[in-house]
């Protein structure tokens, strides 16, 4: 789960790491009393969108009055923000956090996560961060240090100190980093994340460090014993179709294509549009079947399609085996058909467990279709029905 | 021969009394895998299936002389009860339960430094030898005892390719899920190197994703020990866009690491023959294998 710049915010903040006073605002006239509030001179407005590249699309900018943070609030509230990580759509702004600027005298990029292939926590710094830094790591792979944590205990003082050190900090900074550095450690266990940035932490003019720019994901599995994670949640900022997915234990992503996919795991989902898209075809979303999917929740899914009017045929590829047959797919289709009622063409591919009674089920239920004996044949026809 | 489980395996199941473990062992017993005891905590005594069931995965050990355990533990206790297996010495712990938070799988990784158990999983499907043993949750409607080992992040691509090379009458030796999480046990790596020593398996089938990089890690591996069976790839995802969960919590390309084709061009450069869809993969190993006299 992603967390909003101003909710990371306020949970480091908790846990004793310096941000800068700032506020959330919803319309322009809070803007003007929250900077009025705040204080100062130089503000930072910032929209809050759940995905990153905001900087380079004008999601954050700077305000030398009160006023001008207002005029820069009304022009961001209510617009769409493209990036590279967001939908093709973008995403839509519909609050900014208003704080107070912060002059850094430099920029250090600072960050933890899970070491896949190690299987442990890391923590990676860069002693010249911002906005540029992957391009900067890029360049010179070798600027990144690289910390490893001792499994989901707290690191040592000597190792931070050093890893401080490395950044390129001396004097009394080496330890107000270490220390900043070991509460960063101790909440990345705590709160179950799988990524904290900072980036920039800001060595501002005054000598001191701040978190300027703050990215967190908490583990989506961990949810269940991170409560106070779980009620952050921005319901708003999910797609509202993938919202309703996951509720039915469904994998479900929306994407812009018309041609609506139905399949059991991941693996194969991925294979499925990689086959569709070499032949031309447009996904219009990505679907995963949980094994634990009962008929009624996979009709929940299979309804979400058909409600979507840009999904011109449905490709059903199911591969039966463990605790979803192929035939609890067909019961799924009929049932939302039932429901919806609305005639779309259907490519039907089914392979392992209870195929054949599969095939022989949908004929039964009356469902209009088309068999496929392969993917590529389903995908294929799926295409073709797609342009009609 | 077959890798990781035969007809010597002796299997406990942690958590065999719950729903998905009552299933998945009586169907397991019926494949013909011999299942010696259960575990679950406060019905030490009872039995299951006749099976007698412990308290802990020790005492079954001792009783039993299992040597491997399959884990169907809730999410939540899943990273402590694989803690378990390994401080019991369990020399193969296979766990197929979903969603087990991350950071337990930190502490579980650093629990097998320096230990004799090899994990596979979590969130994997398990392994099957056909013919001889299955542990986990995979369909067997289309397996057949044959040639070909199978490696994979994905259950339900294994089910597709195994359909497909017991169709095109190659078999398999053994398939393994190594599990779709970004932290979990044996790799590739490790796979292939049971494959390659294994006599009944003639080539190998890596099936990969998008997200880490455990193809990379496979083909850095193929390139500097060029092993003499041949490998057969497959990577999906290659459409897939990037830095989105897609299913697995593994599958998402983060930092612009992990895109399929990085994953392709790396395992191609090493050797591996490549699979250009999923549909083509037991004919790409079909033309892989050395012809035989026939």
């Amino acid at each position: 789960m992603n967390l909003h710049e101003f909710q990371a915010k306020a949970i480091l903040a908790r846990h004793g790491i310096p941000v800068p006073a700032g506020q959330v605002a919803w319309t322009p006239d809070e803007v003007t009393r929250v900077a009025a509030d705040l204080g100062g001179s130089r503000f930072a407005v910032k929209a809050q969108i759940l995905a990153g590249g905001r900087g380079e699309v004008g999601g954050v900018k700077l305000a030398d009055s009160v006023d001008q943070a207002r005029e820069i609030a009304a022009e961001m509230l209510g617009s769409r923000l493209i990036t590279a990580q967001t939908p093709s759509a973008g995403h839509n702004v519909r609050r900014v956090y208003v704080e107070q600027a912060v002059a850094c005298a430099r920029e250090i990029y600072v960050g933890l996560l899970v070491d896949r292939n190690e299987g442990c926590v890391v923590l990676l710094g860069a002693g010249q961060g911002g906005a540029e830094v992957e391009k900067l790591l890029r360049r010179d792979p070798k600027s990144l240090v690289r910390l490893a944590l001792p499994g989901t205990q707290q690191p040592g003082d000597a190792d931070l100190r050093q890893f401080a050190e490395a950044l390129g900090l001396t004097g009394s900074l080496v330890e107000e980093a270490a220390g900043l550095l070991a509460v960063l450690a101790r909440a990345f266990v705590e709160l179950d994340a799988s990524l904290i940035e900072v980036n920039p932490l800001c060595l501002t003019e005054e000598g001191r460090l701040v978190a300027l720019d703050v990215k967190m994901v908490v583990d989506d599995n961990a949810l269940f014993r991170q409560p106070d994670i779980q009620s952050l949640r921005d319901e708003d900022e999910v797609d509202a179709l993938e919202l309703e997915a996951q509720r039915h234990d469904l994998n479900f992503v929306r994407m812009d294509g018309n041609i609506g996919v139905v399949v059991n795991g991941a693996g194969l989902a991925l294979a499925t549009h990689d086959i569709l898209r070499d032949l031309g075809g447009a996904p219009a979303n990505f679907m995963d079947i949980r094994t634990t999917a009962v008929s009624l929740q996979i009709a929940k899914g299979i309804g979400l399609l058909l409600a979507d009017p840009a999904v011109k045929v449905i490709l059903v590829n199911v591969h039966g085996g463990g605790m979803t047959r192929c035939d609890t797919i067909v019961e799924a289709i009929h049932i939302a058909m039932r429901w919806s009622g609305r005639k779309i063409p259907i490519v039907f591919r089914a392979a392992g467990q209870n195929a054949e009674y599969a095939r022989r089920l949908i004929v039964d239920r009356r469902i209009a279709h088309e068999v496929a004996l392969s993917m590529s044949g389903a995908a294929r026809r799926a295409v073709e029905l797609a342009k009609d | 021969m077959a890798i990781l489980v035969d007809r010597d395996t002796r299997l406990i199941v942690q958590g065999m009394t719950g729903r998905a473990g009552t299933f998945y062992t009586d169907q397991a017993m019926e494949y013909g895998t011999r299942v010696v005891a259960g575990i679950r905590p406060g019905k030490g005594g009872s039995r299951h299936f006749s099976l007698p069931v412990f308290d802990h995965v020790g005492e079954a050990m001792r009783e039993t002389g299992a040597n491997a355990s399959l884990v169907f533990v809730p999410a939540l206790a899943a990273g402590a009860a694989i803690i378990e297996a390994v401080e019991a010495e369990v020399p193969l712990v296979i766990c197929v339960t979903e969603r087990v938070p991350t950071l337990d799988m930190v502490n579980v990784r650093r629990a097998l430094e320096g230990s004799a158990t090899k994990l596979v999983g979590p969130n994997s499907q398990g392994v099957l030898s056909p013919g001889k043993c299955k542990v986990g949750v995979m369909s067997t409607a289309d397996v057949r005892p044959g040639s070909i080992g199978v490696v994979s992040r994905s259950a339900s691509l294994t089910s597709e390719i195994v359909a497909q090379t017991s169709a095109a009458g190659l078999g398999q030796s053994t398939t393994v899920g190594i599990g779709a999480d970004p932290v979990h046990g044996i790799g590739f790596v490790d796979c292939l190197r049971l494959f390659m020593d294994d006599d009944e398996t003639e080539g190998v089938i890596l099936i990969g994703e998008i997200g880490g990089n455990e193809e990379e890690a496979a083909a850095e591996y193929l390139g500097r020990e060029k092993p003499p069976k041949p490998v057969v790839a497959l990577v999906a995802g290659r459409h897939a866009p990037p830095e989105r969960r897609m299913g697995h919590a593994g599958a998402f390309t983060f930092l612009g690491r992990g895109d399929a084709a990085a994953k392709i061009e790396a395992l191609r450069a090493a050797g591996a023959r490549i699979a250009e869809n999923a549909d083509l993969v037991a004919a790409t190993m079909h033309r892989a294998l050395p012809e035989k006299a026939a």
